[in-house]
């Protein structure tokens, strides 16, 4: 049987992920005087999709941007086409400001230049929404002011399910993977806030056989999502994945850092706003025309480039600088160990395959879910998506309303948790997985849910009520080979079986 | 393989196996850091930035490989603004 820590981990609000969304949800909680724990798979100083930095943080200030409802406009007619709930962007840009200026306080620098400025994510003559920072020291510093505030981290710990009674929340399960040997490891909570980012490998690579090289990290798999729907929360726009675009065969994020101009193969640009591009505006069309990668392979105009060498010197060197802000020195050296010059030539760009972002739990202005005591934070919401700066507010939001609901609530006893059907059902299943000496491994599961989510349910082809049906009895009969034949020799790969599990269950 | 660890100059601190976001170097109950699992690192270099001596190093492998070409001139393209 596999090994169940005897202590139930006590506390009132459990947090499951250290990413942007989390810790900010930590902090928040804990200053308000509740007994908090984040649970984290990986290291809350670089995990997550922010783990190295981000450049761009979504910011309304009254004296910049004069009418709150203009600066909604404008998100939702560049940024924000996915997730158009206007009650919670107004509440984001409310909150925006004040958490920018705390994140300045605690030392991330969101005045690199000396005061705030806005630029890129910009259409030329229209409002600039996005604060240019420097976040690459975000993680290390947000951990340690939840640390200071008191907030408990458990990282190498993957939280797989939730634990319900009497339709509210009332703890989780963890998997301790800190050691070779798994543990699975118990919470009690009076409230938890799930904020597991954006989902991840539910879809190839662009690189089919290179699973983890993905824009956002890999990571993140849905994993709170899944655990909120069966506890019985309710998503929303899960049907409607979201695509980025990026150097073709190296997925990264940071279009909008990007200081060029994109092009089709005879020099052509492909959209219309930008000849001339600058470091207030860049070329927004990969934001506002994801298709243009596909159309433009459909009309025989295809390769699309990224094309820099008519941006000014001085607007190279910040393009290369806001790269380190936002985490992308990979990208960086790659280009330079590979004899890439911005000054002479141009980056073939394409559209990256689906992930699911501004698809998920769905929120309302408090960051509550419509089961008791659960809340949600960050990219895994599914009403409301603004990357970081989406995260770092509602991870606030839900961090004091979760510490509020907690002192109305009683916790459950030792041996509610232990007793628990969820409990019980799951350490019978982690066992057989662990006891299993050959079979199919995690890979195996992971590459089957990707390309029946690619053909089934993929953005290629038209979606059919017919092709998801046969997808879902596909799904159906994964599950049932998959739970008489995975094996997992170690802690790690069962994290990784157990990520992919839930599509197949 | 990615991430590559210079044995000579690894002090052992175990900061890349604590901080890797992938697992990438696998569990802490190991005696030196060794990348166990390549193939599931997300080249962020989180384990470059943090590692205290320089030892890491990051290979990006061929099939991530960029893709880039010199930007054509007028002549070339007829077309060309």
């Amino acid at each position: 049987m596999i090994e169940v820590e005897k202590n139930i981990q006590d506390c009132d609000v459990l947090i499951v992920g250290g990413g942007i969304a989390g810790l900010m949800a930590a902090i928040a909680a804990a200053s308000q005087g509740a007994k908090v724990v984040i649970a984290e798979k990986a290291n809350s100083r670089r995990s997550g999709s922010g783990a190295t930095g981000n450049d761009h943080f979504g910011c309304y200030i009254p004296e910049v941007h004069g009418d709150i409802e203009e600066f909604v406009k404008e998100l939702g007619q560049s940024m924000c086409k996915e997730a158009v709930d206007t009650k919670m962007q107004r509440v984001f840009a409310q909150r925006s400001f004040e958490v920018a200026k705390d994140w300045d306080e605690w030392g991330i620098d969101m005045r690199p230049h000396g005061k705030y400025e806005f630029n890129g994510h910009a259409l030329p003559g229209r409002l600039r929404c996005f604060l240019k920072y420097n976040g690459e020291n975000q993680k290390p510093v947000l951990t340690k002011k939840a640390l200071e505030v008191g907030a408990r981290i458990d990282n190498k710990t993957a939280i797989s399910e939730f634990i319900t009674k009497d339709g509210k929340v009332v703890g989780a399960i963890g998997i301790d993977i800190s050691k070779s040997v798994p543990r699975v490891k118990l919470y009690r909570a009076k409230s938890i806030i799930t904020a597991t980012g954006i989902a991840m490998r539910l879809y190839p690579s662009i690189t089919p056989g290179w699973m983890f090289n993905l824009c956002n990290c890999p990571a993140g798999t849905a994993s709170g999502r899944v655990a909120a729907y069966k506890a019985g929360a309710t998503l929303v726009n899960i049907d409607v994945p979201f695509t980025h675009a990026g150097p073709k065969y190296m997925e990264r994020c940071g279009k909008a850092t990007w200081i060029g101009v994109l092009e089709d193969y005879t020099g052509k640009a492909v959209g219309p706003f930008v000849e001339k591009p600058s470091k207030e505006c860049g070329d927004i069309t990969g934001d506002i025309w994801q298709d243009v990668f596909l159309e433009k392979k459909a009309n025989g105009t295809a390769p699309v480039y990224m094309d820099c060498t008519k941006t000014e010197p001085e607007d190279l060197e910040y393009m290369k600088w806001g790269f380190r802000c936002e985490g992308d020195t990979s990208l960086l050296e790659a280009l330079e160990t590979q004899g890439m010059t911005f000054n002479k030539h141009m980056v073939e760009f394409d559209k990256y395959n689906p992930n699911m972002q501004g698809c998920g739990i769905e929120i309302n202005e408090r960051g509550e879910t419509d089961l008791p005591g659960l809340y949600c934070a960050g990219d895994e919401c599914g009403n409301f998506n603004l990357g970081i700066a989406g995260a770092a507010v509602t991870g606030r939001i839900a961090g004091e309303n979760a510490a509020s609901y907690v002192q109305n609530v009683e916790g459950v006893s030792d041996e509610e948790i232990l007793n628990s059907e969820v409990v019980r059902n799951a350490c019978e299943f982690y066992t057989q997985l662990m006891e299993r000496k050959e079979g199919a491994t995690w890979k195996e599961l992971n590459v089957a849910v990707q390309q029946i989510m690619s053909d089934y349910c993929g953005i290629i082809n038209p979606r059919s009520e017919s092709m998801l049906s046969a997808g879902l009895n596909n799904l159906e009969l994964l599950e049932r080979r998959a739970k008489a034949s995975v094996f997992c020799a170690n802690s790690h790969e069962l994290m990784r079986a157990l990520e992919f599990w839930k599509w197949a269950n | 393989m990615p991430p590559m660890i210079d044995k000579e100059k690894c002090v052992k601190c175990m900061t890349c196996v604590q901080i890797c976001g992938m697992d990438v170097f696998g569990p802490l109950d190991t005696k030196e850091p060794t990348v166990m699992y390549p193939e599931e690192c997300w080249h962020c270099r989180a384990c470059v930035m943090d590692c205290p001596v320089g030892a890491i190093t990051m290979r990006y492998p061929l099939p991530m490989s960029m893709l880039f070409q010199e930007v054509p001139s007028e002549q070339e393209t007829g077309c060309r603004k």
